[in-house]
């Protein structure tokens, strides 16, 4: 695990059609930026996907990263959330080694995190654990001497939460877009008025 | 009325305006051409490769102001677009390109002829679609050419399957709107960023403009000379912004980077500000990035927010349509004389000179460009491959009208020479078109030669004949140590015969005392004309930054070692 002073967390809603896969991936690779992590799924509006990124690099890459994406035409909307107040989750299936011996151990730390066991075997369990990217890590860590057989982690799903005074403030959210005359598809981002918004190499 | 698919696109065609695309046939794409021949408002004009299609449908775009149309067949129909593909997409050049694909059921199967084309094209295009229904092809093609020409203007392609081109269940509906929520081209600028830009602009004591592509794309050449005139800021055009601003503008001060005007680079060097106008700072004008100019702040417009700050950092970035920025900040520009500086660049302009041309027995190429240039008054439109040759036409052409050179410069495709300047003349038939090529060049895309002739498309083909890949020869002499491995051709064809094997008129050209006289004679000849300038061999281009270098590292002059040595 890297550390997380160089990790964005990008929130894009997106068109949900063939090939918007594909193009977001190809840019990346193209442009030579690293995804740490993407997880894509059904967004509230029929027809439109919500991908979390999280990506790896300093400002100028991820100032790039999210221009870049917002160029693509079928992406409807990009926002680094990374400073704002955020809710984030992970899903982790972590497959490990547990025996009539040792299996009571597994389940206490299972339980100290309060995580789930959803499958049984003569000599193993299935844990599920849902959280942010460091209660993973931990657990992974403390489950490490065990012995991992296996280990899924979804990638970090990620949303701005509700504002104290009830605004849903969703700022990747639809009712935002077409009022931003700010880059092709509304990139959310000020800091093209911010003058030490990238560096030069 | 049902109408298949094939009519539907050609209905589609008619909608956004069409008159002219370039293509050529194949069995996927069969049946679109079977309904193109009941459509003859569209002209189609047949090449001798997919290439040429698309690179013509580049300069028609160029010289028309509307979006190139060109169409493929699947497989290498479709891959033989792909280097004008990119080049448009370098160039930012409206271009709608049509291919036909094997049957939806032989997708994925390695059929025959069968390449993933909107995979292959994904990074070279500004959009591309497969069209899986017949219903989804007028919406396809409406939105293909919206999106090609507006914002940023670029390639989109279109890929049809055979079978949904036969489909004949479906009425014509043209859409009247497209639905595109994720695309918003800017217009005008947040008035902040205005402001700062016009306070940047109204502190700077020597400020010049860099007038980019976008300059031409956005129309904003009366604009440019405006400001440029109120506070009478020197303006360079890079490659692509060649002909925003006439060449003979007193305050036009040429062009930057590796084989720009000496001055226009000094320039750069001394300013305090760059207003960057519709261009994005390539390596070939920047050099090393850290020491380019150094003294200056920089005010960026563009229309591609990701342009802003991804080279050189902006202190006033501007996010618009330049024409509607320059409007927006054109009251708030105050007036200026900038005498000192406008002074001290004339100075530049007098101390760095382009080079004398060479005393030499052998026609220099670059004595060509003088003379056409002194022929067509910058009246004509020059279409050039890429090189020596190309550099050479835009240090000493003169270019009085927008749009007047035609050339691949993010690109730098060889061949461009050729179909582009038919592309071109098509698009401004009342222009005379020059195609300054190289014999490199001009060889890898002659065969569409006989497109000019079965269209009688009026271009004269300058080809400065040096019989080495000049730009590379050049490179190997002074950082390869003169090994001329592979860049000498010792079996060029005789190129005036080449003429007469196509009908067209052919002149060969050996001494200065020729060239005037063969270019009047190419002038009056009507039709295609092929001039064969055999120019001396080892002449090169200075100045030259070499790149990754900076302005103090520019060779005005050869270096002294080789001065004077031939090199072949
Ligand atoms: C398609 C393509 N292949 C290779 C190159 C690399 N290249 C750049 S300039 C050049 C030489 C061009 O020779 P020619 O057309 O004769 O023009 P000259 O430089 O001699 O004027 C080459 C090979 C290129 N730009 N494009």
């Amino acid at each position: 695990m890297s550390t997380n002073s160089d990790l964005h967390t990008i929130v894009a809603l997106v068109e949900d059609r063939p090939g918007v896969l594909t193009r977001i991936a190809s840019m990346f690779r193209r442009r030579g930026f690293n995804i740490a992590s993407l997880a894509v799924g059904k967004s509230e509006q029929a027809g439109l996907s919500r991908m979390t990124f999280v990506v790896e690099g300093d400002e100028y890459t991820v100032n790039q990263v999210t221009k870049q994406l917002d160029k693509l035409i079928d992406v409807i909307r990009v926002t680094d959330i990374t400073t704002q107040e955020i809710v984030a989750r992970e899903l982790a299936l972590i497959k490990v080694h547990a025996n009539t011996a040792n299996r009571g151990e597994v389940i206490q730390i299972v339980q100290l995190f309060r995580a789930n066991i959803v499958d049984v075997g003569a000599q193993s369990v299935v844990i599920e654990i849902t959280g942010e990217e460091d209660k993973i890590n931990a657990l992974h860590d403390l489950l490490e001497p065990f012995g991992i057989i296996e280990m899924l982690r979804t990638g970090l799903v990620a949303m701005v939460r509700g504002q104290s005074d009830g605004r849903t403030s969703d700022s990747v959210g639809l009712e935002a877009y077409g009022q931003s005359s700010n880059g092709h598809g509304g990139h959310s981002s000020v800091t093209e008025a911010s003058p030490n918004a990238a560096k030069q190499d | 009325m049902e109408l298949t698919g094939a009519e539907i696109v050609c209905e589609s065609l008619l909608k956004e305006g069409v008159d002219v695309m370039f293509g050529l046939p194949g069995g996927a794409v069969l049946p679109l051409y079977g309904a193109l021949a009941k459509y003859p408002a569209i002209r189609h004009v047949l090449v001798r490769h997919e290439q040429a299609a698309v690179m013509a449908a580049d300069g028609y775009a160029r010289t028309s102001g509307k979006v190139g149309v060109c169409s493929a067949t699947s497989g290498p129909g479709a891959t033989n677009l792909v280097t004008g593909i990119a080049s448009a997409m370098m160039d930012s050049i409206p271009i709608v390109a049509i291919t036909g694909q094997v049957p939806r059921a032989a997708i994925g199967r390695d059929a025959f002829q069968e390449t993933d084309v909107t995979g292959i094209t994904l990074p070279i295009t500004k959009h591309n679609y497969l069209v899986m229904n017949v219903e989804d092809i007028a919406p396809a093609i409406k939105e293909a050419f919206h999106i090609a020409r507006t914002g940023r203007p670029g390639p989109v392609l279109v890929d049809i399957p055979k079978d949904v081109l036969l489909d004949e269940r479906t009425e014509f509906v043209w859409p009247d709107k497209v639905h595109l929520p994720g695309y918003n081209p800017p217009g005008e600028a947040p008035q902040e960023q205005i402001d700062r830009a016009a306070e940047l602009i109204n502190q700077a004591e020597r400020p010049v403009i860099l007038a980019g592509h976008g300059v031409l794309i956005s129309r904003a050449y009366d604009e440019l000379r405006l400001l440029a005139e109120k506070a009478q800021i020197p303006v360079i055009t890079t490659l692509l912004g060649i002909s925003s601003l006439p060449t003979d503008h007193y305050l036009n001060i040429g062009m930057p980077g590796m084989h720009g005007h000496a001055y226009a680079s000094w320039t750069i060097d001394k300013a305090d500000l760059l207003i960057s106008l519709g261009m994005r700072f390539d390596d070939r004008v920047t050099g090393r990035v850290k020491d380019f100019a150094p003294n200056a702040k920089v005010v960026h417009v563009d229309i591609d927010a990701s342009e802003l700050n991804k080279n050189v950092k902006a202190d006033a970035p501007v996010l618009g349509d330049l024409k509607v920025v320059l409007n927006q900040l054109l009251p708030k520009v105050e007036t200026n004389v900038h005498l000192e500086w406008i002074k001290h660049v004339d100075t530049l302009r007098a101390e760095h000179p382009l080079n004398e041309l060479p005393d030499s027995q052998e026609l220099p190429p670059q004595y060509v460009l003088t003379q056409l240039a002194r022929a067509t008054r910058g009246e004509s439109i020059v279409v050039t491959g890429v090189g020596q040759h190309q550099m050479w036409a835009a240090q000493y052409c003169n270019f009085q009208e927008p749009n007047t050179l035609i050339t691949s410069g993010g690109l730098g495709s060889m061949g461009f020479e050729v179909p582009a300047a038919l592309g071109a003349k098509m698009g401004r038939p009342d222009k005379t078109v020059w195609s300054v090529a190289g014999d490199g060049g001009f060889q890898m895309t002659l065969c569409d030669l006989a497109t000019a002739v079965e269209n009688n498309i009026d271009v004269k083909f300058a080809i400065l004949n040096n019989g080495v890949l000049g730009m590379v020869h050049q490179w190997q002499e002074l950082f390869y140590e003169k090994d001329y491995f592979s860049t000498v051709y010792s079996g060029n064809p005789d190129f005036v015969k080449l003429a007469e094997a196509y009908g067209i008129a052919g002149i060969r050209v050996n001494k200065r005392e020729e060239v005037e006289g063969a270019i009047q004679q190419a002038l009056e000849t009507p039709g295609p004309v092929i001039v064969d300038f055999v120019v001396k061999p080892d002449e090169n281009v200075y100045p030259m930054i070499p790149a990754g270098e900076s302005v103090n590292e520019m060779l005005e002059q050869p270096p002294v070692e080789t001065s004077g040595e031939k090199a072949v």
